[in-house]
């Protein structure tokens, strides 16, 4: 970016953040927060719940087409390299078997533009899809079989034997590491923050903790594999896809393919989760390349190991914080830097540091993550990508310091509590942290909790830990809904938004009707499509609010149709859009509801079957007006055995600063899973990465760990509820704070319990014995 | 997956003339060898299907069980004379697998399951199993839950079942079929060691069928005990697991059990601790001594070494739990 550019930015940024707050969206608060006993908020159970549960709902293997054919990948078993000899034809052959792809005869297509390089970028990685013989990661696929049959396909795949001409891979982290390191970038941003010399303020301060934390590779692994169903229509390319990003995946795939992003359609009505992972990768491309060679549609579903594979996950890292804290607790300086493994075809800095930057008041800070490259699959976003594994070190720290000091942790955490945020100056849009561990404490029953090592049932070493959760606030820009009203009362809201599972459709649902005065059943909300409306990108827990966002400018825009049709004989004759709201099947004066016309007479009057309107969010200029972030006080208690030295969670609560709460249901599985996720992240996921040769040696379930029921306790998860005043709806999204601080309060549980810190995860009984 | 013929067999006679066939191979439940067939680690020709052979548990004129290998595992642990009388075979086969699994495997399957270990597992590493000759891919790599007793430079890794660990401690014999006819094996001889040939793991001749597992009445069921170590609650290998029983005389072992499991190519019976404690007074120190004599030639890996303290744990404990408790009385 040139110094002009760069200069007019930090204008613009300066302008925006002192901009009176009524010229910034959210400004004014929306009209909603103020409907106390409407269906916001309501637990209301999934409207799709039936569809999943009597097998309806189709995902994206499950599309038949006539005349498909199923794809089957050969990975590589180097790291890096040239492919020397791939002798496909024993493949060929087999039974079934309708082509074997390779780079050899693969059609010509262009790298993915990776992710956060253009604003549609959703390529996971940059490299060339077989397009040539070299190799770039131990698993990058080598070979496509084609068949009529998955088991065939299976089969052939086996007998494709590949002869490889060894390059030198960096697979270790210690070489890679040696190699040099690169400052972290996010969203096109450094990741560096150096204020008012902290490692100095450091060394000065009377008290002090300087340690050293690290966190494994993790694997995703949503229920649902990896799957798309493709094929051409001419030179149109259909996607039934599973993908948090339609629009992403079909911009991505019409660059890779040399075609107009409107020839590319692609929908996802159901994701079986996705938790970052749902992008693209080389499959959807080489499902489409094959179907494109073939003639014929094309499915394919990764296998697990085809997951391990080829769809990155959470990377390592390494990380220091050190805290230099007055007498009285307050912090002289707050330093958390340390490494991360990316790779030479992505960019995805683990920004593990963002947490610290807004977490708590210090006198400076010193925040840095510096990238090395190794050859595997790309990294990439993982539930919270840099919060989850950030707050691990982050939050075991403040424990540690609040131990050295002999404060209370949550004490030294409230008394570090900022009145702004301490390194943009930003004020909070709403922050309620402190209340949350108040009423958190009180209801866990905090103060019974003793000195390290002191509390002992039988065999088990019995302790608590507490730890901050914190997650911003994200609306994405391109955020645009249409909305159609038709004569019977009935309104479809639609938007290129996703449904993972997590109760999107639901929740939106009932934001609509809340909205138009209608029933939930009289809202149809339409979304997993990249022909709807708008851009939004399910990731970064901001589909509630850029829904939100959405759906009320065309809201907007649709009451401003309907007052016109409604002209001087309606009731409504002279009011303005912002006087009135929906309610019982019409419009009404917000302040005089009796003064109200239904949709019904509106449209018969004017003589129209239905009327549509269609609206762009505005830009999300409040992200930098405000400082917007969730909270949550993460309290959990674990038993650890002094004979075996295996740790087992007894409880957990999470007391959650989120806004307002759309679906108490929905909203209270997404912290459940959230909190789940994390005790694996403290206690047993880890990627089997094998350093000698850049394999990943547990690629199944058998092997690499996540939580089962016996694993996971009662959780109980309950919220302040308060609407943040400067969001859609008062909401501020759910999906990934559940897992933040877990990691730190379960390790500082097991210190409380054992007396023993555990710094690198996961936790596991090897660590206590 | 390879394919393969597939076939049900009437009878042992019938199973076995099939199953000595080079490339065929009995079928269990399946859990372990069509997931192994998937990954084409495994490639028979034909599968000679057991699973509805031998399916009874019965009692034995000496007044203990017979289990027929088509059983299965779930099977056995409901069984209320299995719970009564072997209890310790009731709770080591209910820490296994999960519920699925357990109802799809049988005892034969159990018995002759593969090892995790996940360099055999994958096609691309060096195994010394799957290819003899070409290295062990596991002595300096991923190895927590390899072997830290009993292992060869060529293979380090361990048997996985639990169900076996007690049936070594439960003196169990298991009635093998085979072209020459049928035969008596006991369980702690039936698995061998790695050594050079870590391919070949078992006492069996190839095609050997079998068709029941025999468990002799005892006296330390009262005082018996499972216990299976691992980072997660359900669902994992045991990192060690122990079997233990013991039959008292006033303060003096009258007769003790002890088998091992996650340490060793084969279930461990723990012969060397046994030796030391039978017939002494049950101290601190006596089982410390036990657990030291079988443990002193224990050798750790790169990810294991703490197995070995662990297992010294687990066998102090469990033994000194047992010898507190009071006579469990079913
Ligand atoms: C995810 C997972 C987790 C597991 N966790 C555990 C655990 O925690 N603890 C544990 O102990 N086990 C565990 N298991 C293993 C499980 O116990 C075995 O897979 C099962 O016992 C095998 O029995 P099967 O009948 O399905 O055997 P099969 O898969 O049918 O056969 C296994 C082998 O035995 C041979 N065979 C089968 N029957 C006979 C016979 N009668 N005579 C001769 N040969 C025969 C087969 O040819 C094959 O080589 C786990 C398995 C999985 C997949």
């Amino acid at each position: 970016m040139s110094l002009v550019q760069d200069t007019l930015q930090a204008v613009m940024k300066k302008a925006i953040a002192l901009a009176p707050d009524g010229f910034i969206p959210g400004g004014h608060p929306d009209p909603l927060i103020h409907h106390k006993h409407g269906l916001i908020g309501a637990p209301v159970s999934r409207i799709d719940g039936p569809l999943k549960v009597s097998g309806k709902a189709a995902f994206a293997a499950e599309f038949p087409v006539d005349g498909m054919a199923y794809a089957a990948l050969k990975y590589s078993s180097i790291p890096r390299g040239r492919i020397a000899e791939l002798d496909t034809r024993a493949a060929e052959a087999a039974p079934g078997v309708v082509l074997v792809m390779t780079h050899k005869n693969a059609p010509r297509l262009q790298p993915m533009p990776p992710f956060m390089s253009q604003p549609k970028a959703a390529g996971g990685d940059d490299v060339p899809v077989m397009q040539d013989d070299q190799v770039h990661w131990n698993g990058q696929p080598v070979a496509l079989v084609l068949a009529e049959t998955q088991e065939q396909a299976d089969h052939a795949r086996s007998l494709i034997r590949v002869a490889y001409e060894a390059g030198h891979g960096v697979t270790a982290l210690a070489e890679a590491k040696a190699n040099g390191s690169e400052p972290g970038l996010f969203q096109g941003e450094p990741l560096k923050l150096d204020l008012n010399d902290a490692e100095d303020k450091l060394a000065a301060a009377p008290h002090k903790v300087d340690v050293r934390y690290t966190t494994p590779r993790h694997s995703h692994n949503p229920i649902e594999l990896h799957a798309a169903t493709v094929y051409w229509e001419g030179d149109a390319l259909r996607v039934h896809d599973a993908t948090q990003a339609v629009d992403h995946a079909a911009w991505t795939l019409a660059q890779v393919f040399g075609l107009r992003e409107e020839q590319v359609h692609v929908t996802s009505p159901y994701v079986g989760g996705g938790f970052g992972s749902k992008t693209l990768w080389q499959h959807q491309i080489l499902a489409a390349a094959a179907s494109r060679l073939a003639g014929r549609p094309v499915r394919i579903m990764l296998s697990r190991e085809g997951v391990y594979r080829i769809v990155g996950g959470r990377t390592i890292t390494e990380q220091r914080v050190a805290i230099g804290a007055q007498d009285d607790g307050t912090f002289d300086a707050l330093i958390h830097t340390g490494t991360v493994a990316m790779t030479p075809h992505n960019n995805m800095p683990e920004p593990f540091i963002l947490p610290a930057r807004s977490a708590y008041a210090s006198r400076s800070f010193l925040l840095d993550v510096e990238t090395v490259k190794l050859n595997m699959v790309a990294n990439t976003f993982m539930r919270a990508p840099g919060e989850s594994v950030g707050t691990f070190g982050l939050e075991c720290a403040v424990d540690e310091l609040a131990h050295a000091m002999n404060i209370d942790p949550i004490e030294l955490r409230i008394r570090n509590e900022p009145e702004k945020d301490p390194t943009t100056g930003l004020p909070f849009s709403s922050r309620l942290i402190v209340e949350a561990w108040r009423r958190g404490a009180e209801r866990f029953g905090w103060s019974k909790r003793g000195a390290p090592g002191a509390r002992r049932e039988g065999e088990w070493l019995v302790g608590l830990g507490c730890a901050t959760a914190t997650y911003p606030y994200y609306r994405m820009p391109g955020g645009a809904a249409r909305i159609t009203l038709t004569r019977d009362g009935r309104a479809t809201i639609s938007i290129s938004a996703h449904e993972m599972g997590m109760g999107t459709s639901t929740a939106q649902t009932q934001v609509a009707a809340e909205r138009l005065g209608l029933t939930m059943e009289q809202v149809t909300f339409a979304y997993g499509d990249n022909t709807l409306p708008g851009v939004v990108l399910a990731g970064g827990s901001q589909q509630t609010a850029a829904i939100g966002a959405a759906v009320s400018a065309a809201q907007r825009q649709l009451f401003e149709t309907l007052l016109q049709l409604a002209g001087n004989d309606s009731p409504l004759a002279g009011l303005k859009p912002d006087e009135v709201g929906g309610s019982d099947g019409g419009l009404g004066k917000l302040d005089e509801p009796q003064i109200f016309e239904s949709y019904a007479s509106i449209l018969q009057r004017a003589q129209r079957e239905s009327v549509t309107a269609e609206a762009e969010a505005p830009p999300p200029l409040e992200l930098q007006h405000w400082s917007m972030h969730s909270h949550g006080a993460m309290f959990c208690e674990v038993r650890v055995s002094t004979v075996t030295g295996e740790v087992r969670v007894n409880r957990f609560l999470g007391v959650f600063d989120c806004g307002r709460i759309i679906n108490a249901k929905t909203a209270r599985s997404q912290f459940r899973g959230g909190i789940v996720m994390g005790l694996g992240l403290a206690l047993m996921e880890e990627t089997q990465f094998d350093e000698r040769s850049g394999r990943i040696m547990n690629p199944s379930l058998a092997e690499y760990h996540v939580p089962v029921h016996l694993d996971v306790p009662e959780i109980d998860a309950i919220w302040l509820d308060e609407p943040d005043p400067h969001t859609p709806m008062g909401a501020r999204g759910v999906g990934e704070i559940g897992i933040t601080g877990v990691g730190a309060a379960v390790a500082n549980a097991v210190f409380n319990a054992t007396g023993k810190r555990v710094r690198d995860l996961p936790i596991t009984l090897d660590k206590l014995l | 997956m390879t394919p393969f013929d597939y076939q049900r067999a009437a009878d042992a006679a019938g199973a076995v003339a099939a199953g000595v066939r080079g490339g065929a191979k009995y079928l269990g439940g399946g859990t372990n060898l069509v997931d192994l067939m998937r990954e084409t680690i495994e490639r028979p020709d034909c599968l000679v299907d057991v699973s509805c052979l031998s399916g009874g548990i019965d009692e034995t004129p000496d007044g203990g069980l017979q289990i027929g290998a088509g059983v299965t595992n779930a099977a056995v642990a409901a069984d209320r004379r299995v719970r009564e009388r072997y209890p310790l075979l009731a709770q080591a086969i209910l820490s296994g697998a999960s519920a699925q699994i357990r109802n799809m495997a049988t005892v034969g399957g159990n018995i002759l399951q593969r090892t995790r270990c996940g360099y055999f597992y994958d096609d691309a590493a060096r195994c010394n199993k799957r290819r003899p000759g070409d290295g062990c891919d596991a002595v300096d790599g991923f190895n927590r839950n390899h072997a830290i007793l009993g292992a060869s430079p060529a293979c380090v890794a361990t048997h996985p079942s639990d169900m076996c660990v007690a049936l070594a401690a439960l003196d169990a014999m298991v009635t093998v079929e085979g072209p020459a006819g049928p035969r008596q094996v006991p369980l702690i001889g039936l698995h061998r060691l790695p050594g050079d040939t870590p391919q070949i793991e078992t006492v069996l001749e190839p095609g050997a069928l079998i068709t029941a597992v025999t468990l002799p009445p005892n006296g330390i069921s009262a005082r018996s005990r499972y216990r299976k170590v691992r980072d997660r609650s359900s669902y994992a290998f045991a990192l060690v697991s122990v079997a233990a029983g013991l039959e008292m005389e006033g303060d003096t072992v009258k007769d003790v059990r002890l088998a091992l499991g996650g340490v060793a190519h084969k279930p461990w019976r723990a012969l060397a601790a046994e030796a030391a404690l039978r017939g002494r007074l049950l101290t601190d120190a006596a089982l410390q001594g036990a657990a030291e004599a079988e443990l002193s030639p224990a050798r750790g890996l790169r990810d294991n070494v703490f197995k070995i303290d662990l297992a010294r744990r687990v066998i102090v404990d469990s033994l000194s739990s047992l010898a507190q408790a009071r006579e469990i009385v079913r």
